[in-house]
């Protein structure tokens, strides 16, 4: 399953996220209103094209003086009455009454959402957060996003610091992440699935680098999925991740770092308690794996320069047991 | 043919309404009022997003009412003075520009006392930077008015008006009514609004 | 004096000595002629277009490749910001009134603008804006907050050098010259046209730059107020766009956009009336739907400014106001609509004359119609929640900016220079320079539609490879350097022009409006007697027998000093004669005063900006007080 879950990353990692590949109920709706545009759009392109050359090439009886008279005006004024406020009217009114519709389509989902999230937009990294899972019950979580494929989830959406925007192309259109306002949307996709998202407004040096996954699981994958994130971190269980935990004791990773179930407890980078289970790090930036683990805690600034995450000079030895540790945050 | 008929006969001045500093002024009085519409469309905005707003309460009439009038006035005397120098009486415009210059000033010091009276600073919050840069804005126009006035008065003390040749006068009073008009919107937005809701 | 004379009896010498501005320094320094001026915005706006150009260069070159690490991110984003500033502010709109200002009194027949002092005045502040903005760049602090500058990252806490001061500042500077040039336009229109020539008969850039100097008069302040509070925010601590104490950061926003919407319309209006004059001559007959062209440029503008929350459809407003400005957004094209079946019925019952000017002409309709199609894409709010903030919309500006401004403007540096300078271009290389520049145009932003479409975000330094983006970001960069080579190729040719292209004479393409009466280039005093204006094409008018009978070669002479012609602002029937100032120096004495002012609020020196406002002051009294010639009895 785990596998399968790897492979579904390497997909979504290789493929582009178009809002012409829609995987979810808005996607679609929103794609059929695209390609009514973009077939409009390029009809009238052809079209007026078409007039130019005609009118640039076409036949014309010879005349001697230079000059031609202006002639009978009406033939211009009805070229200007039709084929420039008539023709363009209709046209535009069709296509309005198309946008008022598929507005009104995606302004809920088909059935009430199930699951509530609630995305905190910081430079350059998104926390997920699941609500609603009482309190002792917490489900933190970092630039990847769980839900269950065909229902749709609630995400409340907000901001640590500047605007950001929330955008999964194959999924939904976008939604600005905005301080002082509290802006929400639903998010559903049909099938299981991983769907790339990235934040589309400029928030700085490493803008970037902000994406983020969106995980579709089966309802039982995803209820699981909830349920190991819940849990706390697992104990390290060889002298390898415990050497690794005291590297991380030492090294002030818990100024920034939460894992839950220990005493470290850090809100101001990415909740670590089960950062192996993710298909990425650094937002999206780098597959997750022990190469990429180790270069990200040695080297972050040079990955991804002016991040928060400050290089952490560690010999290999101490280097080494904070990978082997990390990976077992599952 | 009518442009030489007329081209002969064309007085040697601008003229007078038609005349590219009218223009000049008037267009200065549109750009400045669209300044002072976003000013208080600002105002309007954050005031609709907020709970309370004002967040104290409607300031205070007590010295603001007063000074309206006194400012309202000053438009009054103003246009005494114009009225004067377009029949030629230079004494009148003399006074009148006198006397606007004192009541503009006071209006600004009044302005100033009301400023120090307030318990709240334009770092206090949204409202109080609202409230300082309208009426601060406001109250350097009134200021640039002034400077206007003296100038008018320095070339009015020396004869140099008469009633077909005044056009600095007319600009300039154009001028000090607009500021007038903007402190009525700033009045009405800042002072009146809050208390009818 | 104010008698009529016939054109062959003018005391050309005596005009001559009482307009030419004399050489040297000083004369450089205080010339308040129009053509001087209108020269020195295009000089000026063309360089800012090419160190955009380099910018853009630069930036094309980090995004060929996924990944790339030719510039660090700190730099790319000074390099974007720039770039929009430049293009926007410096160069789009400037040329603009480098050809407004050149081209309208030899248009309408008057000897200069109505402000003579106030044109180089705009100009002057339009250098200093831009050297100001540009100096950031000596202290490696250019604006890097987005040409749009969203707070609060642009605040002081997330923006903590000079950056974005130098932003807030030089656009309130650049502001005041737009306007005080805006100013200029209006009363012009409305005060020197010559006798005879109602509104109906004005060449269409006329309409074109008065719709949008209303425009700037109306919505420029919105920008300045933005930039007020912004600077206010970053030195003494208001709250303007701070929630956490009363304020929002979309209230930026609103005020942006209710600015920046017009000011796209500010950057192509005139350009579209540029080819409006343009097209007839190539199609050897009058503009088809004249009337129609100038109430769609005015429609333009009106509907024009109310679309500006669709800059905002992402950020969470409510659906029955988006739905509007989303329906608003449809409508405002129907008029460019109707501009381009006009220009398209001129055509088909013209006789097109394919000379490189025109060949401009048909790349700008072509890229116009492409850039509208791509634009009313985004219209619809679903659609545009989608493709904002990706290249989809990169896409859509440089089709429309390069399209309707650019396009036509080195249409009409094809057409015009030769007038200005009185040499002609080189047919065979402006062939060249056009289609390099069509080609590499639609190469570079083409591909940018199918990014946006595959998920590509704008503003980021570098994008990941497998996203599928590279191919197409290749074919953008390529195109972009062929682009690049068509805009060498056109200094060439202009360098070529200056010293060898042949002599133009007074009107090489036998076009109709007035311009093309004077010499190339035209006499100080433009027209030794000031004509009276019977049709919309006074030098065609023999060859159109509409019976309209324009009087070009005799008028009053109006040598008693710096003389036109005041006339009424609708049937411009003859009212008065109007004095023109002198050449003087408080234009730049006053412009290098508010420089002053600028630089020590970027200091944050309140002594410093005292002491400039004292300047200013000074400036002013010295520019405004009258005349010794009024003082003595004549004039205002």
């Amino acid at each position: 399953m785990v596998a399968a879950m790897h492979a579904l990353a390497a997909m979504g990692w290789a493929q582009s996220p178009s809002m012409f590949r829609p995987a979810g109920p808005a996607a679609e709706q929103i794609a059929r209103l695209g390609w009514l545009f973009t077939i409009v759009a390029g009809a009238v392109t052809v079209i007026v094209t078409g007039v130019l050359v005609a009118a640039l090439y076409r036949r014309r009886p010879a005349h001697t003086s230079g000059i031609e008279p202006s002639g009978d005006p009406r033939g211009p004024v009805r070229w200007i009455i039709v084929g420039g406020v008539i023709l363009p009217a209709i046209i535009l009114v069709v296509c309005f009454v198309a946008t008022l519709i598929t507005q009104a389509a995606i302004a809920s989902p088909p059935r009430p959402t199930v699951a509530t999230v609630q995305v905190t937009a910081h430079r350059w990294w998104w926390e997920v957060r699941y609500t609603g899972m009482g309190a002792d019950q917490t489900v933190v979580t970092a630039n990847e996003i769980h839900v269950p494929a065909g229902r749709a989830v609630r995400v409340n959406l907000v901001s640590n610091d500047v605007i950001h925007s929330f955008w999964v192309p194959e999924l939904a259109g976008k939604t600005d992440v905005i301080p002082g306002q509290d802006n929400a949307m639903w998010l559903q996709a049909n099938r299981p699935g991983v769907y790339r998202g990235e934040c589309a407004e400029y928030c700085g040096l490493q803008h970037a680098h902000m994406d983020f996954f969106v995980v579709a699981d089966a309802p039982t994958d995803f209820a699981a999925w909830l349920a190991r994130q819940r849990a706390t971190a697992v104990a390290p269980t060889d002298a390898a991740a415990a050497a690794g935990l005291a590297v991380f004791h030492r090294s002030a990773c818990a100024a920034c770092h939460a894992i839950r179930g220990t005493d470290m407890l850090g809100r101001v980078g990415p909740d670590l308690t089960h950062v192996a289970s993710r298909q990425t790090i650094a937002a999206g930036t780098l597959l997750n794996n022990r190469g990429n683990l180790a270069g990200w805690v040695a080297n972050a600034q040079s990955l991804k320069p002016g991040s928060g995450m400050p290089n952490v000079p560690l010999d290999g030895p101490d280097l080494q047991a904070l990978v082997a540790y990390l990976e077992t945050l599952k | 043919m009518a442009t030489a008929a007329v081209a002969a006969a064309l007085p040697p001045n601008a003229y007078a309404a038609h005349s590219s500093g009218r223009w000049g002024m008037r267009l200065l009085i549109v750009t400045e009022s669209s300044f002072f519409a976003y000013l208080l469309f600002s105002y309007f905005y954050l005031g609709s997003m907020a709970s309370t707003w004002p967040p104290g309460g409607p300031p205070a009439l007590t010295i603001a009412a007063p000074d309206t009038v006194i400012l309202l006035f000053s438009s009054v005397t103003l246009w005494w003075a114009e009225k004067g120098i377009e029949r030629g009486v230079q004494a009148r415009l003399r006074a009148g520009l006198l006397i606007t210059f004192v009541l503009g000033a006071v209006f600004l010091v009044l302005q100033g006392v009301e400023w120090s009276q307030k318990t709240f600073t334009p770092q206090t919050s949204a409202y109080g930077s609202l409230y300082f840069t309208v009426t601060g804005f406001h109250g350097a126009h009134v200021a640039a008015g002034l400077l206007m006035n003296l100038v008018v008065q320095f070339w009015a003390w020396r004869g140099f008006f008469s009633a077909k040749r005044h056009e600095l006068v007319s600009n300039a009073a154009l001028y000090w009514h607009f500021v007038d008009a903007v402190w009525i919107a700033v009045f009405t937005s800042l002072y009146l609004i809050p208390r009818l809701t | 004096m104010a008698t009529v004379v016939a054109a062959s009896d003018a005391p050309r010498a005596q005009l001559t000595e009482i307009w030419e501005t004399p050489r040297g320094l000083l004369g450089t320094l205080t010339s308040v002629d129009h053509k001087t001026i209108g020269k020195r915005y295009l000089v000026t706006a063309i360089a800012f277009f090419i160190i955009g150009g380099l910018e853009a260069a630069v930036m094309r070159a980090q995004l060929v490749h996924s990944n790339m690490h030719l510039v660090s991110p700190e730099a790319y984003n000074q390099l974007f910001t720039m770039h929009g500033v430049t293009m926007i502010f410096l160069f789009a709109s400037p040329v603009l009134s480098g050809f407004s200002n050149y081209l309208w009194p030899l248009m309408i027949g008057a000897r200069d603008m109505a402000f003579p002092r106030v044109n180089a005045l705009s100009y002057w502040t339009f250098l200093l804006a831009g050297i100001f903005l540009y100096s950031s760049f000596l202290v490696g602090q250019a604006p890097d907050g987005g040409w749009f500058a969203y707070v609060p990252m642009t605040a002081r806490a997330y923006s903590p050098g000079l950056n974005i001061d130098f932003y807030t500042l030089g656009l309130i500077y650049l502001g005041m010259s737009t306007t005080i040039g805006a100013v200029n336009f209006i009363a012009t229109f409305f005060t020197v046209r010559a006798p005879g020539m109602s509104l109906n008969r004005v060449p269409i850039i006329l309409w074109g730059t008065l719709t949008v100097s209303f425009l700037i008069v109306f919505f420029m302040p919105s920008l300045t107020v933005a930039s007020i509070f912004l600077y206010l925010d970053r030195t003494i601590g208001t709250h303007f766009f701070d929630p956490a104490n009363g304020g929002h950061p979309l209230l930026w926003q609103h005020l942006f956009w209710i600015f920046g919407h017009p000011w796209v319309y500010i950057v192509v209006l005139p350009a579209m009336g540029l080819a409006s004059d343009m097209i007839p001559t190539f199609c050897r007959r009058p503009l088809a739907g004249y009337t129609f062209v100038a109430l769609a440029t005015i429609a333009t503008g009106v509907v024009g400014s109310g679309v500006w929350i669709h800059h905002m459809f992402a950020t969470g407003l409510p659906p029955m106001a988006m739905s509007f400005f989303s329906g608003a957004s449809m409508t405002v094209t129907i008029p460019s609509g109707v501009s381009i079946v006009a220009w398209l019925a001129t055509m088909w019952y013209g006789r097109p004359v394919f000379k490189v000017p025109f060949l401009f002409m048909i790349g700008f309709i072509i890229l116009f119609v492409i850039g509208g199609v791509n634009g009313v894409m985004t219209a619809p709010v679903p659609f545009d929640l989608q493709l904002t903030d990706t290249y989809f919309i990169v896409a859509h500006i440089h089709y429309v900016l390069l399209g309707i401004n650019v396009f036509p403007v080195f249409g009409a540096l094809y057409y015009w220079l030769p007038k200005m300078t009185g040499r002609m271009l080189s047919e065979r290389l402006g062939r060249w320079v056009f289609w390099l520049m069509f080609i590499g145009m639609n190469l570079a932003f083409f591909p940018m539609h199918i990014t946006g479409m595959l998920g590509m975000p704008r503003r980021i330094y570098t994008y990941p490879s497998g996203m599928g983006w590279d191919a197409a970001n290749l074919i953008s960069t390529v195109g972009a350097y062929v682009f690049a080579v068509g805009v060498l190729l056109f200094l060439v040719d202009l360098v070529r022009s200056l010293r060898v292209g042949p002599l133009a004479g007074n009107n090489p393409w036998d076009a109709p409006t007035l311009e093309w009466s004077t010499t190339s280039p035209p006499p100080p005093y433009n027209f030794a007697v000031l004509p009276t204006v019977r049709s919309r094409y006074p030098l065609w008018e023999d060859r159109l027998h509409d019976g309209a009978t324009s009087i070009v070669d005799q008028g009053p002479v109006l040598d008693d000093g710096r003389e036109t012609i005041g006339t009424s602002a609708l049937d411009a029937d003859p009212m008065a004669v109007i004095h023109m100032p002198a050449d003087s120096a408080w234009p730049l004495l006053l412009a290098l005063a508010l420089t002053v002012v600028f630089y020590a609020l970027l200091a944050v020196s309140w002594t410093w900006t005292a002491i400039g406002f004292l300047l200013v002051f000074i400036c002013l009294a010295g520019w405004l007080s009258p005349s010794r010639i009024a003082r003595a009895g004549g004039g205002t």
